[in-house]
C-alpha cells in the first residue's frame, strides 16, 4: 500500500470526480469531496513522514522504468507543497458546504465539486511528478478546472474574469510546453532528472536559452508575477468564495513550485543564476510587485479585491525569498508559500463568511460588523496580523527569514522595503479593521444578521489556530522548508 | 519550564483579566483587587537570578528574567494596578467597565511582561501589546475627539515597535544575539533604532506629541493607568540598554525644561499634567545618561516615585472630571469648600512632585541633582534647577490653586466615591512615607547605594528654591504687581497669566512651537505629495489598479518574453 502512495495521492482526488459528477445530489457530491481531500492529506502527511525518514521516494508508473516510463519522484520539496495542497483543501471542502449552497444554483452544486476534485488532481500531479510533460498534462487539468470554477461566481464579471484567465492561462500553458519541447529536441528525454543530467552538456546552445526564457515567462504568468498578475485580482474577486480561498492558497504556490523545480532541479541552480542570472530578473520585479502591489491593496474598496492585489504581493516575497538563491533565502521562500496559503485562505474564508450573510464585501457595507460577526471578524484582524507579519504568527516567521537572507546578501535597502511594506499591509488591514469596528451598522437593526453558521466558522478558526500554532512552534515547518531549500540548491538534507 | 512560566507576572494578569472579562458585579471587584494582590504576592516570591529560557528558530528567547531592575519595576507596577483598580473600582457598564477593566489589567499585564523580558523579542511583543491594550482605556471615553486621539497614538506607538523590530533585526545579525541588555550607541544604525523606538514611548523631545495628545482625552481612571506604565517601561528599557549614553543628559536636560512653557499656556489641567509628565521623565533620562551608580539609582527612584505622585495628581483630577464634568482651569475654582480631602490629596500630591522635603519626589530627584552636579555637568544643574522650579510653579501650584482655590467658579458638588478617596489615600501616604523614610525606597534600588537626601545642602537649596517660589507667590497676591526679579518662578496669578505669558512665555514657547511645527509641516507636505501621486498611480482607477483589456495583457506578455529573450542572448 504504502508503495503505491505517490499514484494515490494523485488518483483519489480524480475518481472522487467523475463520481461527484454523476451522483448530482450537492451533498452527496460534498461528501465524496470531503472524503477524497481527508484522504489526500492523509496520504500527504505519510509521504512527507516517509520522506522526512528515507529520502526521495521514486514510483515507476506502470512499472516502466525511468527515463522512459513517467516517474513520479517525491522529495522534501514536494512533499512540503503536496501537504500545503491538500491540507488546503481538507479544510476547506467542509467550509464549502454552506457558502457553495448559498453562493450557487442547486442544479450546478454537484458539478463544482466535481470540477474542484478535479482542479485539486491537477494540483497535486504537477507537485508529485518527475515528468516534465505530465507537469503540462496536469497544469491544465488544473486550469480548465480552475476556470469552470471561477466562471461560477453570482456576479457576470465572473465570465470576463474566467475568460481572461482562460486566455493568460492558456499562453503560460504554451509558453510552458514550448519550452519543454525544445528542452526535448536537445535531449531527447522528458525525465527531469535525466534531464538535469543531459542538459549541462547542451547548455551553452540558443535553444536552450530560448527554452529558459519561454520557461520563465509561462511559469511567471501561472504565479501571477508582476506585471504578469492581470489576470488576477478580477479572477479573485469575481470567484465564488471557496474558489478563492482554495486557488489563492494554492494554485499560485504550485506555480511557485514549477519554478523551483525547473529552475533548480531541472536547469540547476548554477545554471540558472550564474549563466542566465535569473535573479537579476527575478529580484526587481519582486520588489516591484512587493512595492506597488501593497499600495494599490490601500486604496481598494472591495476587500476580495483588495487581498488579492495583497496577494500579488505576498507573491512577491516568495519571489524574493528566491531570488536569493541562497539556503535562507530559499527557506524563506518556501515557508512563506506554507505560511502565505493559512493566512491568505483563513482571510479569504473569512471574508466568505461576510459574503454568506450579507451578500457584499464591499469596505462600506462592512461597517459595524465587529459587533454582529465577532467570530468572523477577529479571525479576519487575528488572519490580517499574520499578514502584517506581528510575532506569534506565521506572517513574522517568515518575514524574520526574508530579513535575515536579505542582510546576509549586504541587500539593504531590500530589508528595509520588507518593513516598509508591512506598514502599508497594517494600512489596508486597518481600513478594513477600522469600518468594521469603529463606525456603526449601516442598515436597520431589525434586519436579523447573526454570525456565520458553524460549519464554515469552525474550519476558519482551524486555520487560524494554525497559523498561532506554527508562529509560536515553527520548528517543523522551518526545519522542512530549510532541507528542502538545501537539497534544491545541491548541499544535501 | 511550564511551572516556572505560571508564575510569570504576565500569566497572572492574562489570567485575571479573562476573568474579569467574563463576570461582574462584586465577583469582578474582588478579581480586580485580587489579581494585583496575588501578583505581588508572587513576584515577592521571585528571585533576583531566576530566568526561563527556550528555544526559537536560532535564537534563545527569555520570556523570564528577574533581577534588581527588574523586580523594582516589577514591584512599582503591581502597586499601580493595584491603586489604580481601586480607583476604578466604581465604574458601571455606561462606563463600558467591562472594557476597561479588561484592557487596564492587561495592560498592566503587558507592562509587567516588558519588564520581566529578557530577549529583544519577547520585549517587542509586549511593546505592542502596551499599545494595542492601552488604546481602549482612551477608546473607552467613547467621545469623537478620543477616537480620533486614540487612533493616532496607536499608530505612534505601533510605529515606534516597527522600528525596535528593526533595530532587533539588524542587532541580531551584527551581533547574532537577541539579549536585551547593554546596547549603548557604537555607531550602528541598529543602536539607533532601537534608541528611537524607546524614545518614542520616552516622550522624548519633538516625538512627545502623543502624549499630551492623547492621555488628556483618556476616561478619568483610565489615563491614571497611562500614566502609569507606558513612559515607565521606556525608561526602564533605557535604563536597561542605555545606561551612560551622553546624549541621554542632554536630551534629558532639554526635556525638563521645554515642557515649561507649554504647561504654561495650557487650560485643560490633565494636559498640564501631561507636560509636566515629559519634564519628570526629563529627569530620569538626564540620570539614565551620566550613568553613575548614583545617576542610574535616581533616575529609576524617580521614576517609583513619579509613578506614585503622578498617578496621585491624575486621581485628583480624575476625581475632578468624574464629579464635574469639567477640566479647564478657567472653569473650575474654589472646590475647596465642597471637596476638602481631595483639596488635601492634591496638596500633598502637588508637594511631592515640587519635591518638597519630606515628600517622595524629594529624595529621588535629588539624587539625580547631585549625580549632575558630581559629575561636572556645570550647564546641565541650572537647566535642572530652572526647570525644578518650574515644575513647582506648574504642577505644584497651578493644579491645585486653579482646580481648588482661586476664584469661585460656583460649582458645588460632593466628595467623590470612596474607592477613590481610598485609592487616593494610598497614593499620599505612600509619597509621604517614601518622602519621610527613603531607605524603603533606597533598599530596593539596583546598585546598592549609602546616598543621604536630608543633607544641609539639599534641604536648603530645595528649600530656598521652595520658598522663594512661595514668597513670590504671595507676595503677587498681595499686591498685583509682578516683580521682574523673580522672573525664574513665573508665578501665576490670574492677571500674569493672561498677560504677562504672551510676552514673556509665548516668545519663548513660541520660538520652539514655530520649530516644531515647521519640522512637522515639512514633513507632512512632503507625506502628501507622494500620497497624491500615489493616489494617481495606484488608486481606484490608477494605472496600476485598472483592469485591463486582454489584448493589452496578452501584449505584456509580449514584451516580457521580448525582454527576456534579449537579455539572455
Amino acid at each position: 500500500m504504502s508503495a503505491h502512495l505517490p499514484i494515490l495521492q494523485v488518483l483519489v482526488p480524480l475518481l472522487a470526480a467523475p463520481l461527484c459528477a454523476t451522483v448530482r445530489n450537492g451533498r452527496a457530491a460534498w461528501a465524496v469531496a470531503v472524503v477524497a481531500s481527508w484522504t489526500s492529506l492523509w496520504i500527504a502527511i505519510q509521504l512527507l513522514a516517509l520522506v522526512l525518514a528515507d529520502g526521495t521516494i521514486s514510483y515507476e508508473l506502470g512499472g516502466w522504468a525511468a527515463p522512459w516510463g513517467i516517474e513520479y519522484r517525491i522529495d522534501t520539496v514536494n512533499a512540503f507543497v503536496l501537504l500545503i495542497v491538500s491540507m488546503m483543501a481538507a479544510v476547506i471542502t467542509p467550509y464549502a458546504l454552506r457558502s457553495i449552497e448559498r453562493e450557487l444554483e442547486a442544479s450546478s452544486v454537484a458539478l463544482f465539486y466535481a470540477a474542484f476534485m478535479l482542479c485539486l488532481t491537477g494540483l497535486l500531479g504537477i507537485t508529485a511528478t518527475g515528468d516534465v510533460f505530465n507537469v503540462f498534462v496536469f497544469l491544465e487539468i488544473s486550469s480548465l478546472s480552475a476556470y469552470a470554477l471561477i466562471a461560477m461566481g453570482q456576479d457576470r464579471k465572473a465570465l470576463t474574469a474566467a475568460y481572461q484567465y482562460l486566455i493568460m492561462g492558456s499562453v503560460g500553458a504554451t509558453f510552458i510546453v514550448i519550452g519543454i519541447g525544445m528542452m526535448y529536441v536537445m535531449t531527447g528525454t522528458l525525465n527531469m532528472a535525466d534531464l538535469s543530467v543531459l542538459l549541462p552538456q547542451v547548455s551553452s546552445t540558443r535553444t536552450i536559452a530560448v527554452a529558459f526564457a519561454f520557461l520563465t515567462v509561462g511559469i511567471s504568468l501561472k504565479l501571477a508575477l508582476f506585471p504578469l498578475h492581470l489576470w488576477l485580482p478580477n479572477a479573485y474577486t469575481y470567484a465564488p468564495s471557496t474558489v478563492t480561498a482554495f486557488i489563492a492558497s494554492t494554485a499560485t504556490k504550485v506555480a511557485v513550485y514549477m519554478l523551483l523545480r525547473f529552475f533548480f532541479t531541472v536547469f540547476g541552480p548554477a545554471f540558472s543564476f550564474d549563466v542566465m542570472q535569473l535573479d537579476r530578473v527575478l529580484l526587481p520585479l519582486a520588489l516591484v510587485a512587493i512595492f506597488s502591489m501593497s499600495l494599490v491593496a490601500i486604496f481598494q474598496t472591495n476587500i476580495k479585491r483588495m487581498m488579492a492585489y495583497s496577494s500579488v504581493a505576498q507573491i512577491g516575497y516568495m519571489i524574493l525569498g528566491i531570488s536569493m538563491a541562497s539556503v535562507t533565502g530559499l527557506t524563506a521562500g518556501i515557508l512563506h508559500m506554507f505560511n502565505h496559503a493559512m493566512m491568505k485562505g483563513a482571510l479569504f474564508m473569512a471574508l466568505g463568511c461576510v459574503m454568506y450573510r450579507i451578500g457584499s464585501v464591499h469596505i462600506d457595507s462592512m461597517r459595524g460588523l465587529g459587533k454582529r460577526m465577532p467570530w468572523t471578524m477577529a479571525a479576519f484582524v487575528i488572519g490580517g496580523l499574520s499578514l502584517i507579519g506581528i510575532p506569534l504568527t506565521v506572517g513574522f516567521v517568515s518575514k524574520w527569514y526574508l530579513i535575515q537572507g536579505a542582510l546576509e546578501k549586504g541587500w539593504w535597502p531590500v530589508a528595509v522595503l520588507v518593513l516598509l511594506t508591512s506598514l502599508m499591509a497594517v494600512l489596508y488591514i486597518g481600513r478594513v479593521v477600522e469600518a468594521a469596528y469603529f463606525h456603526d451598522f449601516p442598515g436597520d437593526d431589525e434586519h436579523d444578521l447573526g454570525e456565520a453558521p458553524l460549519a464554515m466558522l469552525v474550519p476558519t478558526w482551524a486555520l487560524i489556530l494554525a497559523n498561532l500554532y506554527f508562529g509560536i512552534d515553527a520548528s517543523l515547518t522551518s526545519g522542512v522548508a530549510g532541507s528542502a531549500a538545501r537539497s534544491l540548491l545541491g548541499l544535501g538534507p | 519550564m511550564g511551572i516556572e512560566l505560571l508564575r510569570h507576572p504576565f500569566v497572572i494578569f492574562l489570567v485575571g483579566a479573562l476573568l474579569v472579562a467574563v463576570t461582574r458585579g462584586n465577583l469582578r471587584k474582588a478579581l480586580l483587587l485580587l489579581t494585583p494582590v496575588i501578583g505581588g504576592i508572587n513576584i515577592l516570591g521571585l528571585e533576583a537570578g531566576t530566568t526561563v529560557e527556550f528555544a526559537f528558530l536560532d535564537y534563545t528567547l527569555i520570556p523570564l528574567r528577574v533581577d534588581r531592575l527588574s523586580l523594582l519595576f516589577g514591584y512599582l507596577f503591581h502597586l499601580a494596578a493595584l491603586i489604580g483598580n481601586i480607583f476604578a473600582l466604581h465604574l458601571r457598564d455606561e462606563d463600558n467597565a467591562r472594557v476597561q477593566h479588561t484592557a487596564a489589567l492587561l495592560y498592566a499585564g503587558s507592562a509587567l511582561g516588558a519588564v520581566f523580558a529578557g530577549d529583544m523579542i519577547t520585549l517587542f511583543v509586549f511593546w505592542e501589546l502596551l499599545a494595542l491594550t492601552s488604546v481602549f482605556l482612551i477608546w473607552a471615553r467613547k467621545t469623537e475627539r478620543s477616537i480620533k486621539a486614540g487612533f493616532r497614538y496607536l499608530v505612534i506607538h505601533v510605529l515606534s515597535g516597527v522600528i525596535l523590530l528593526a533595530g532587533t533585526l539588524l542587532r541580531a545579525h551584527q551581533v547574532g544575539s537577541l539579549e536585551f541588555g547593554d546596547i549603548g550607541l557604537d555607531g550602528s544604525l541598529a543602536g539607533w533604532l532601537i534608541l528611537l523606538a524607546f524614545g518614542i514611548k520616552a516622550a522624548f523631545p519633538l516625538l512627545h506629541n502623543w502624549l499630551t495628545d492623547a492621555y488628556p482625552e483618556g476616561t478619568a481612571t483610565g489615563t491614571v493607568f497611562l500614566s502609569a506604565f507606558t513612559t515607565k517601561v521606556a525608561v526602564y528599557a533605557l535604563a536597561r540598554s542605555y545606561a551612560g549614553t551622553e546624549i541621554l543628559i542632554y536630551v534629558g536636560a532639554v526635556m525638563t525644561c521645554f515642557p515649561i512653557f507649554y504647561a504654561v499656556i495650557e487650560n485643560d489641567l490633565r494636559r498640564v499634567l501631561g507636560y509636566s509628565m515629559i519634564n519628570q521623565i526629563g529627569f530620569m533620562v538626564c540620570g539614565i545618561g551620566i550613568g553613575t551608580a548614583l545617576a542610574v539609582n535616581g533616575a529609576v527612584a524617580h521614576a517609583f516615585s513619579d509613578v506614585i505622585f503622578k498617578g496621585l495628581l491624575f486621581m485628583c483630577m480624575g476625581s475632578v472630571l468624574h464629579m464635574t464634568g469639567r477640566m479647564n482651569g478657567s472653569d473650575l475654582g474654589g472646590l475647596y469648600k465642597s471637596m476638602p480631602i481631595t483639596t488635601v490629596l492634591c496638596i500633598v500630591g502637588a508637594a511631592s512632585i515640587s519635591a518638597f522635603p519630606l515628600f517622595s519626589g524629594f529624595v529621588s530627584k535629588s539624587m539625580v541633582m547631585a549625580a549632575v552636579l558630581q559629575e561636572g555637568h556645570v550647564w546641565v544643574w541650572p537647566a535642572l534647577l530652572f526647570a525644578s522650579a518650574g515644575v513647582f510653579h506648574h504642577a505644584g501650584i497651578k493644579i491645585p490653586y486653579f482646580t481648588f482655590f482661586a476664584h469661585d467658579a460656583g460649582i458645588r458638588t460632593t466628595e467623590p466615591p470612596g474607592n477613590m478617596l481610598v485609592a487616593m489615600f494610598i497614593g499620599a501616604g505612600l509619597c509621604i512615607t517614601i518622602g519621610s523614610r527613603p531607605s524603603l525606597l533606597y533598599g530596593i534600588l539596583p546598585y546598592v547605594t549609602d546616598y543621604t537626601p536630608y543633607d544641609v545642602t539639599h534641604v536648603l537649596t530645595q528649600t530656598q528654591l521652595l520658598w522663594f517660589g512661595a514668597l513670590a507667590f504671595i507676595g503677587l497676591q498681595k499686591t498685583g504687581i509682578y516683580p521682574p526679579e523673580l522672573r525664574s518662578v513665573n508665578i501665576d496669578a490670574e492677571w500674569t497669566y493672561r498677560w504677562m505669558a504672551p510676552r514673556l512665555v509665548r516668545g519663548i514657547g513660541g520660538a520652539v512651537a514655530r520649530v516644531d511645527s515647521a519640522v512637522r509641516g515639512a514633513v507632512i507636505g512632503t507625506v502628501q505629495r507622494v500620497m497624491h501621486s500615489a493616489t494617481r498611480s495606484h488608486g481606484p482607477h490608477g494605472i496600476l489598479a485598472r483592469t485591463w483589456p486582454t489584448g493589452s495583457m496578452v501584449l505584456w506578455v509580449a514584451v516580457l518574453l521580448a525582454a527576456y529573450l534579449v537579455f539572455y542572448f
